[in-house]
């Protein structure tokens, strides 16, 4: 089986597009608000995944 | 004890009536929706677990094995274990074809482990999902 090779920032996106997903369909009643909660995490994934990136690299110098 | 008093008047529902769903809905991610009609959010489901799950072995990720030791180790791998046995037939598929992937130090080996404990987590609030819609408290 080859092995895959992903960034940090390649790999945390998927988890944050898979986990939205998930999260979104049994936290809502109907389905736009599974959509727009959906919508909702992945945004806050990949802004505090943008956010604490640079917050390391800032910290290392 | 107001609210001990409406929590005992809410009738249970039988076992009997959310049990097959919920077993489903841990052997086959997305099959205890589809065993309640709900196709869209089954396919999703199923979608999204399966590709997490099959990501995190692309990636070479190790399953966890329950280890006795100091509390942490425990809660680590006990903690783990559940998490991967808890994505049902993909874990045991996995294992019975013989993946068996040391714990390697690298970044992507990492999330690989993490892909896989998390498939199983997801899987267990869709478990959570299947029980109350089938036991009526949702819809």
């Amino acid at each position: 089986m080859p092995k895959m090779n992903l960034s940090h920032f390649e790999a945390a996106i998927l988890f944050a597009l898979f986990t939205s997903i998930v999260m979104g369909i049994v936290s809502k009643k109907t389905d736009s608000e599974r959509v727009r909660y959906g919508l909702y995490l992945f945004g806050c994934f990949v802004a505090s995944l943008i956010g604490l990136g640079w917050l390391m690299r800032l910290g290392h110098g | 004890m107001a609210t001990q008093d409406s929590e005992a008047k809410v009738p249970r529902a039988p076992i009997g009536q959310w049990l097959p769903a919920v077993l489903l809905a841990w052997f086959v991610p997305g099959g205890g929706h589809m065993l309640l009609k709900r196709h869209g959010r089954a396919a999703l489901i199923a979608v999204s677990i399966t590709l997490m799950f099959l990501f995190g072995l692309f990636m070479r990720g190790s399953m966890f094995t329950p280890q006795s030791g100091d509390l942490l180790t425990i809660l680590i791998n006990y903690g783990g274990f559940l998490g991967d046995l808890s994505s049902g037939i993909l874990y045991l598929a996995a294992t019975w074809l013989g993946y068996d992937q040391p714990d390697v130090a690298g970044h992507v080996y990492d999330y690989g482990t993490k892909f896989l404990v998390s498939a199983g987590l997801l899987n267990v609030l869709a478990m959570v999902d299947v029980y109350e819609i089938a036991a009526g408290k949702k819809s």
